[in-house]
């Protein structure tokens, strides 16, 4: 039986039947108790679990990720919620030279089984130091596990794999995503992280989106289906593990690739993925891959201004069309 | 210290422009909270109603080469600082007429003629930024100094303790001025925070005053003593100011909270110490100013503010080529 629900209520049920499952699990974040964030995702868990369980933090990112990387050391399982994506930058130490790297260093005798949940996405008018989406950083980092739920359901079955993952995973939910509805299982379900999902089948051209930009890549192949183009749409899911045997199997078949993401386009995911392509497709490929992120400037803060930096439908179909019909395209 | 040592009075000069300051933060965010409503400003914004006393206070001793930094809640520290009412409604708008020209909006208006290092949108940053315009101030000694705003939770990032070990260890004329209005954010200060903030400015070797951010005499005075202290190279200060904001963390708190966080008794006696109905009692009462004078400033801000909206609705959308021309300038 399936149902429809937000990603909020999908993240909320994932934290909730995991911390019903396993008692070390717990939750970590500014106003994350009796506030259930700004963003009215974790209603309702700390009157279930409680505080000891649900722990509201002071404003202190760098102390509150060190912690959460020593409980995870030492026998806790921890959630931790940033705020904002744009918090990275005050955490980074904690992830990068202590998450990720304590397996690793330790010979593979010691684990860090946290989660950092942070979110992304521009276009809510709240400029450049709360609109970034910066998952590339993290991406970057060996040690690192990076999901990028595209709905309700991957958001739910996501965080289930990422909460039991015995190393670390970050995952960046689309803050305009929350209130959007998707068909989510009754049944308990995990997506395995590494596991990419076809979303539509087409001939012509692929068009690969994470997070949002599947949506975005959804409408696109919408708007080519109507001038006669076959777009299939690809889901990454996770950018770490990086299912590259789907994206290369939908790009030999279609001999045309688009990568759609959020964050900014110079040093960015379109290119990493945009790079596997041309070098493990490259005898498939009849154009270049094309990149298209979001602008490289900070996020303005005017709307006039803030919409144009992000990647649209009709901007992807335009890029698609002229691939498909041999026309070079001019890529920033 | 309880409070300042002296009690030294400000002049009615002094007291009836700090009055003006604090009306005219008053009224620009009662407007901006309409404007939000209205729908006519993009985003949302954080109000610092309330809290006026404090920017006022603290500022009233300051002059244009001194700097500040500012926090997410930073319109009335840039206008008690002398920002430009028009300019700042234009950058809320979103206009390319704005102090930023339409590319911070409320949580970024900054305006270096002014001193106005900057709004911030990361809790805590100031304080950093303070204390290096305090080593640049310095270095060039001519006895400017920076005062850095911050709230309570700010206190509880650990670049508090960096900035006081540095600012101390080089004397550097930074006023270190905590907003402590009870809240971080939806969470009360005494389940985030250990102690008395400003003790944590002692063992430094920094001096401390811990005031009520609600009476700008206080404020005023404290700052005096403190600013002067900055000034002459004796090294860094302290200032804690308890004080309230009656609008809350920001302009959309009551559709993501399911339950309030603070009771409308809190709020109503907070209203009953308000810091700009203090003042304009205080002015009646010494003869600074009779009621009718007071009216007519009160109607003077007024068309400030009306005048201020005109200027931001009359305001244009800033040019695509901005952004990306401004890139090529940093770059
Ligand atoms: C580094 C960082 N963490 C969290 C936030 C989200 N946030 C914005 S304001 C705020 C509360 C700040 O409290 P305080 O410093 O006391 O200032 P006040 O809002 O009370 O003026 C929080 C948690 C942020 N903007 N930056
Ligand atoms: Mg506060």
């Amino acid at each position: 039986m399936t149902r429809e629900i937000t990603l909020s209520q999908a993240v909320n049920e994932a934290i909730a039947e995991e911390m019903r499952r396993d008692e070390t699990v717990i939750l970590v974040g500014e106003d994350v108790a009796e506030a259930g964030t700004p963003f009215k995702v974790l209603s309702g868990l700390v009157e279930e679990f409680g505080t000891d369980r649900v722990i509201d933090t002071p404003i202190a990112e760098p102390g509150f990720m060190g912690i959460a990387v020593g409980a995870a050391m030492t026998g806790l399982r921890p959630i931790v919620d940033l705020m904002f994506g744009d918090f990275l930058y005050l955490v980074m130490d904690q992830l990068c030279n202590q998450a990720a790297k304590t397996h690793y260093m330790s010979g593979g005798k010691l684990n860090v089984p946290l989660v950092l949940r942070t979110n992304l996405g521009a276009t809510r008018r709240s400029a450049a130091q709360h609109s970034q989406s910066l998952h590339a950083l993290v991406a970057h980092i060996p040690g690192l596990k990076v999901a990028m739920p595209s709905s309700a359901y991957e958001a739910k079955g996501l965080l289930k794999a990422a909460i039991r993952d015995d190393n670390p995973v970050v995952i960046f939910e689309d803050k305009l995503m929350y209130q959007d509805k998707a068909p989510v299982p009754e049944e308990e379900y995990l997506l395995p992280l590494g596991e990419a999902a076809i979303l539509r089948e087409g001939l012509e051209v692929t068009l690969i989106g994470t997070s949002s930009m599947r949506q975005v890549c959804e409408k696109a192949a919408e708007i080519l289906e109507a001038d006669g183009i076959s777009a299939e749409v690809v889901d990454p899911r996770t950018l770490v593990p990086l299912d590259e045997g789907t994206i290369l199997g939908s790009v030999r078949k279609t001999s045309r690739a688009i990568v759609v993401d959020e964050g900014h386009q110079n040093f960015g995911v379109t290119a990493e993925i945009a790079a596997r392509i041309s070098e493990k497709a490259f005898y498939h490929l009849d154009a270049p891959v094309i990149r298209m992120g979001a602008m490289d400037v900070p996020v303005p803060f005017s709307p006039a201004l803030e919409d144009l930096t992000v990647p649209t439908p009709e901007a992807v179909a335009a890029n698609a069309r002229a691939l498909v019909r041999g026309v070079p395209v001019h890529a920033l | 210290m309880a409070s300042s040592t002296s009690n030294i009075q400000p002049d009615d000069e002094v007291l009836i422009e700090m009055y003006r300051r604090m009306l005219l933060i008053r009224k620009s965010e009662e407007q901006l909270f309409r404007d939000v409503k209205l729908g006519r400003t993009p985003g949302q914004v954080h109000l610092s109603d309330g809290q006026e006393a404090v920017a006022v206070g603290i500022c009233a001793n300051l002059d244009d080469r001194d700097q500040i930094t500012s926090t997410h809640r930073g319109h009335g520290h840039y206008l008690a600082k002398g920002g430009d009412v028009n300019a700042m409604f234009a950058e809320v708008y979103g206009k390319a007429e704005g102090i930023c020209r339409g590319m911070g909006g409320s949580m970024h208006v900054a305006d270096f003629s002014k001193g106005i290092v900057g709004a911030n949108g990361i809790v805590g940053a100031g304080l950093g930024i303070a204390t290096g315009a305090g080593l640049a101030n310095q270095l060039e000694g001519e006895g400017r100094v920076a005062v850095c705003f911050f709230g309570d939770g700010a206190a509880n990032q650990g670049s508090l303790m960096e900035s006081l070990n540095i600012s101390s260890l080089w004397r550097l004329p930074v006023l270190f001025v905590c907003e402590n209005n009870g809240f971080s954010e939806f969470s009360p200060s005494d389940t985030v925070t250990s102690g008395v903030i400003s003790d944590r400015a002692k063992p430094f070797g920094i001096p401390v005053w811990n005031i009520d951010g609600n009476d700008v005499v206080e404020v005023w005075r404290t700052a005096l003593e403190a600013v002067d202290h900055c000034r002459s190279g004796a090294g860094p200060a302290f200032i804690e100011a308890r004080t309230y904001r009656y609008s809350g963390h920001f302009s959309a708190e009551a559709m993501v909270l399911s339950t309030p966080y603070r009771s409308d008794e809190e709020i109503q006696a907070w209203r009953a110490r308000d810091p700009v109905a203090r003042t304009r009692a205080l002015i009646i009462d010494r003869g600074a100013a009779d009621a009718t004078a007071c009216e007519r400033m009160e109607m003077e801000v007024d068309a400030c503010v009306e005048g201020a909206v005109a200027f931001g609705e009359a305001g244009t959308a800033p040019d695509p080529g901005t952004a990306e021309q401004l890139m090529r300038m940093g770059s």
